[in-house]
């Protein structure tokens, strides 16, 4: 689920948020998120399905009331069935939870279990020049107040490769994100994206990033460092204490169905009956019927044409939609079953773990080897992949060079 | 039948941009060969002709008729030509087709390059002049300047001059009396063999090659059986046709008269401009002077992106070449680039013409390699051989000396410039001839320069060097010893082909520095060290590292959006696809044509 508010938009983030909008507004964006939820509600699609892992990000959920938040919450919760054991997580950012712990103790008593806080860095000049809300200290007493309100999983995201950070910068990070007791870490490698204004100081020359030998520092030792704490790096970017693997994020990277809700947010799901704006019909579902607004005919076998599509990225479009009583959808794609194969390959080695030969030929009844063996000769030779058994996975140096090999799937 | 001392031939001569084009229409116009209804429709269907046929399209011929003051009809046959250096050839022949010729020189530009060389062509051809002050409307026009320059800089007695304005009409009638006054009539034989200079010709799918002639001695018939005194090819003529100004019927053309045959000609090869056209029944003893068979100058490999665009490549030069005599190719196989072509064109412009035309009308994604000239080599046993690429450059040992074609240019610019200009000439490895003030402000320098060192950015900085003011005209003079050596590129050990380049051996050194570093910021990082050398035989001039690739990995995960990232992953496959391996090494595109825009003195 998708907030899209924030008080300030940070120097490096080109995700859909929007800062400087009211108390109105997000309480009308919530009112269509719940609409949103209802729609989806009397569809076919989750129908008997039971919900595994629920995330609210952003934006910063945080930046919502904590009522609320805690309706958007419990609205889903009203209207799809959760799983006893579903992992409920909700991004904060440690400069908008209160020390008193009223919208975090909301927040426990609408269902999250698992909170992710962003801290990104230990020193406060680089909080600034990232143009984050909050101090280091505000971290430390957003940790403190998460732990009091209850949350016992609580994620920490960390940057690495920023302007003006040194080796020794990120390693005081890390040491010091260590000694908040998380159960799970997130360490970003900055990506420079085009429209920020972190783009804009790049391209004039003036962004000092580390030079490229710190910066490959700053990975190693950061991996090194937290392994020595009992945390596994099970993904490029992640890492977690036995048994606190982001089960959300797994589902993407597993390539698994999931529903996005909220503006600009992305679903990948198996479509029983149409949606708008998806183009034409494919082959196996017939024009009058998907026009007709009846089940959608499918290949003898197949529950569904398999579908990735997004909402509309505006909150005011998205909003209008909703009012009109349709679904938000902007536009998406069919995923066949190439697609699909190469979707699996190159989210899936993301994952330490790789990719399982007999999950892949389980899902796809080809065997991984038949569908990419050059591509898989290759990278192996190359050194960037590996056999672990019946696992195919990036090597250390593929860890560094995943572009590379994920490229050589699509 | 017109009397030859009812006829007029001239041709409109101008710098671009003077408004050569427009007055030929306005002239079309006021003698009615066309309304302005007409004019419009006409105007539009030459412009598709011209897309069609870009810059093949090389002599805009029509037949007016006018009634002049003193009450007598005459014919007048208006040859356009376009003007451009590299088809200096073509150009002369137009000009011999003609016994006058409309100098038209804008009122508030003056005189340029391009128009002194014109002008010097027309006087070797001894036309009879008429100078055209053209857009004398304008409110920076100095008309009587212009004129004055015109009379000291190329001595032309201006007291016929006309002062007109295409766009507004006036003039346009005195230039036509002008015409009939003082452009002589022809003074052909119309008893003697037939002798018809041919000065242009088009493919048309349907007649066969057109070609485009203009009578001298003699008289032409539908239906003779003719003969190209140089091919010495022999066909019966189809069709005879006038210019009215499509192709217009007639059943003769009689000495004096401009007109075109269709003769069932299927090659455009047959038919050369400049030869000379006789009957084969009754031949001249001598053809016209002046024939020479047009040369490539300038000479470029390429190559299809996919290696499968080989025989689609091959079909579209051939039908270019259908319209095209002076572009030439032959196969050829580089390491790096696979299969291809060698292609010879007259000059820098032919080059970008068909370049360009290749890719849009033929759909077809090409890599270039950096253009050189043909270098005449004599080689210690004697033999003398003509290199027009760098793989074919014989051993040095085997080298006794080098020569390369040279140019006399011609650059006109305001004084202020003279010094960058002078300097730019001499980093080109230019000898000064002479410089001659125009007027007080503007001054006509000419250089000796080597062709090479004008086909890279020379005009570019030419133009950066003079704010845009300086213009630039050159002819091809002649061959000159000079101390050439081939400069090797070496990525990752071993030496490209199609990097290959010719390079004079005082700037090797600082070409090869150049290249060398420019290929660096071209060619993507490696999974491995890849080091790029230039080398002149087994010395290594320069050497530059890329050093391999360590990180290039995806870090975020942009909440569930997996399409953004596998657009990313998408992107970065399609870039690897443009690319061309040698061994173990992608080369982009770009970087073949590196050598083009290496200027050293962007690293200094």
């Amino acid at each position: 689920m998708h907030i899209p508010f924030c008080q300030h938009k940070c120097a490096y983030c080109d995700f859909n948020s929007y800062a400087g909008l009211g108390r109105d507004e997000q309480e009308r964006y919530v009112a269509a998120l719940l609409a949103e939820m209802d729609l989806w509600a009397a569809r076919p699609e989750l129908r008997g399905e039971q919900v595994a892992t629920v995330f609210v990000g952003g934006g910063t959920p945080t930046l919502l009331e904590g009522r609320l938040l805690a309706r958007v919450l419990t609205g889903v919760r009203a209207r799809f069935p959760l799983a006893p054991d579903a992992e409920v997580t909700v991004e904060a950012n440690p400069g908008t939870v209160d020390v008193a712990g009223e919208k975090l103790h909301l927040l426990r008593e609408a269902g999250a279990n698992r909170i992710s806080f962003g801290a990104q860095a230990r020193q406060d000049h680089l909080l600034r020049r990232l143009g984050r809300i909050h101090t280091a200290a505000e971290v430390e007493e957003a940790v403190a107040a998460a732990r009091r309100a209850g949350f016992t999983n609580i994620s920490l995201d960390l940057m690495y490769g920023l302007p003006g950070q040194t080796p020794e910068d990120f390693r005081r990070t890390l040491e010091w994100a260590l000694s908040l007791g998380p159960t799970h870490i997130s360490a970003y490698s900055l990506i420079v994206e085009e429209g920020t204004p972190f783009y804009h100081e790049w391209r004039a020359g003036r962004l000092d990033l580390p030079p490229e030998d710190a910066e490959e520092a700053m990975f190693r030792e950061g991996k090194a460092l937290l392994e020595a704490n009992g945390f596994e790096h099970y993904e490029v970017s992640n890492y977690a204490r036995p048994g606190f693997k982001c089960r959300h994020n797994l589902i993407y990277w597993r390539n698994e169905h999931y529903l996005g809700l909220g503006c600009g947010a992305h679903s990948f799901l198996r479509l029983a009956a149409p949606l708008p704006n998806l183009g034409a019909p494919r082959p196996g579902l017939t024009a009058s019927r998907v026009q007709g607004g009846s089940p959608v005919e499918t290949a003898p076998g197949k529950p569904g044409q398999q579908y990735r599509f997004w909402n509309l990225k505006h909150p005011g479009t998205y909003q209008a939609a909703l009012a009109q009583g349709v679904l938000p959808v902007e536009a998406g794609e069919p995923i066949d079953r190439r697609e699909e194969m190469a979707e699996t390959m190159f989210m899936g080695l993301r994952l330490l773990e790789g990719v399982s030969r007999r999950r892949f030929a389980g899902r796809f009844g080809q065997e991984l080897e038949e569908v990419y063996g050059p591509a898989i000769g290759r990278l192996v030779a190359q050194g960037l992949l590996e056999w672990n058994g019946e696992w195919l996975r990036l090597t250390e140096r593929g860890l560094r060079l995943g572009n590379v090999v994920w490229a050589e799937f699509v | 039948m017109v009397d030859q001392k009812h006829i007029r031939n001239f041709c409109i001569i101008a710098h671009i941009d003077h408004g050569k084009s427009t007055l030929a229409d306005r002239l079309i116009e006021y003698t009615g060969v066309l309304s302005k209804r007409e004019m419009e429709d006409q105007v539009l269907d030459t412009m598709e002709l011209e897309r069609e046929r870009g810059i093949t399209i090389k002599a805009q011929s029509v037949r007016m008729e006018y009634t002049a003051d003193d009450g007598e009809r005459y014919v007048l046959n208006l040859i356009d030509t376009p003007g451009h250096v590299d088809f200096h050839y073509e150009v002369s022949r137009a000009l011999a087709a003609c016994e006058g010729a409309l100098l038209v020189v804008d009122a508030s530009q003056g005189i340029e390059a391009q128009t002194l060389a014109n002008v010097y062509m027309a006087l070797e051809h001894d036309l009879e002049i008429i100078p055209v002050i053209n857009k004398i409307d304008l409110p920076s026009a100095e008309p009587e300047k212009v004129k004055k320059e015109i009379e000291e800089v190329i001595g032309l007695d201006t007291s016929i001059a006309v002062m007109a304005s295409a766009k507004t009409g006036a003039g346009i009638k005195e230039i036509l009396e002008t015409v009939v006054n003082f452009v002589p009539p022809p003074q052909g034989d119309e008893r003697a063999p037939l002798r018809a200079l041919i000065y242009d010709s088009f493919y048309d799918s349907y007649k066969g090659v057109v070609t485009y002639f203009r009578v001298f001695d003699g008289t032409v018939r539908k239906g003779d059986r003719i003969r190209f005194m140089a091919t010495g090819k022999e066909f019966i003529v189809d069709d005879l046709y006038i210019f009215r100004p499509g192709l217009t019927p007639v059943d003769e053309l009689k000495a004096g008269e401009v007109g075109a045959l269709a003769a069932a000609i299927r090659e455009v090869k047959n038919v050369r401009v400049g030869d000379t056209i006789t009957l084969a029944t009754n031949p001249a003893q001598e053809p016209l002077p002046g024939y020479r068979k047009a040369t490539p100058m300038v000479f470029t490999g390429l190559y299809p992106v996919e290696t499968n665009d080989y025989n689609r490549l091959r079909d579209a030069l051939e039908k270019l070449q259908l319209n095209d005599a002076s572009l030439s190719f032959e196969p050829e196989t580089s390491e790096a680039l696979g299969f291809g072509f060698r292609c010879g064109f007259l000059g820098l412009l032919h080059m970008d013409v068909i370049q360009e035309r290749l890719e849009r009308e033929f759909d077809l994604d090409l890599i270039t390699t950096a253009p050189n000239v043909v270098y005449r080599i004599n080689l210690t046993s004697g033999e003398l051989v003509m290199i027009e690429n760098p793989a074919h450059w014989p051993d040095p040992s085997k080298i006794e000396s080098v020569e390369e074609p040279v140019v006399r240019a011609s650059i006109i610019t305001p004084s202020e410039y003279v010094g960058q200009l002078m300097e730019l000439c001499k980093d080109r490895r230019g000898t000064f001839i002479t410089m001659e003030y125009l007027n007080e402000k503007r001054v006509n320098l000419q250089y000796k320069l080597p062709l090479s060192e004008i086909m890279y950015d020379f005009f570019d900085q030419l133009k950066t060097r003079s704010r845009g003011y300086a213009s630039f005209d050159y002819e091809v003079t002649g061959y000159e010893p000079a101390d050439m050596v081939k400069m090797d590129i070496l990525v990752h050990g071993q030496a490209v082909d199609a990097l290959s380049c010719i390079v004079h051996r005082d700037k090797a050194q600082r070409l090869g520095r150049a290249l060398v570093q420019k290929l660096r910021k071209l060619i993507p990082r490696h999974l491995f060290e890849v080091p790029i050398q230039a080398a002149v035989g087994n010395k290594i001039l320069a050497r530059e590292n890329i050093a391999p690739l360590r990180k290039d990995v995806l870090a975020k995960c942009y909440g569930g959006d997996v399409t953004r990232k596998r657009k990313l992953l998408e992107k970065q496959k399609e870039g690897k696809k443009r690319m061309k391996a040698v061994g173990s090494v992608e080369i982009p595109q770009e970087a073949f044509m590196a050598v083009l825009s290496t200027d050293p003195d962007d690293d200094k």
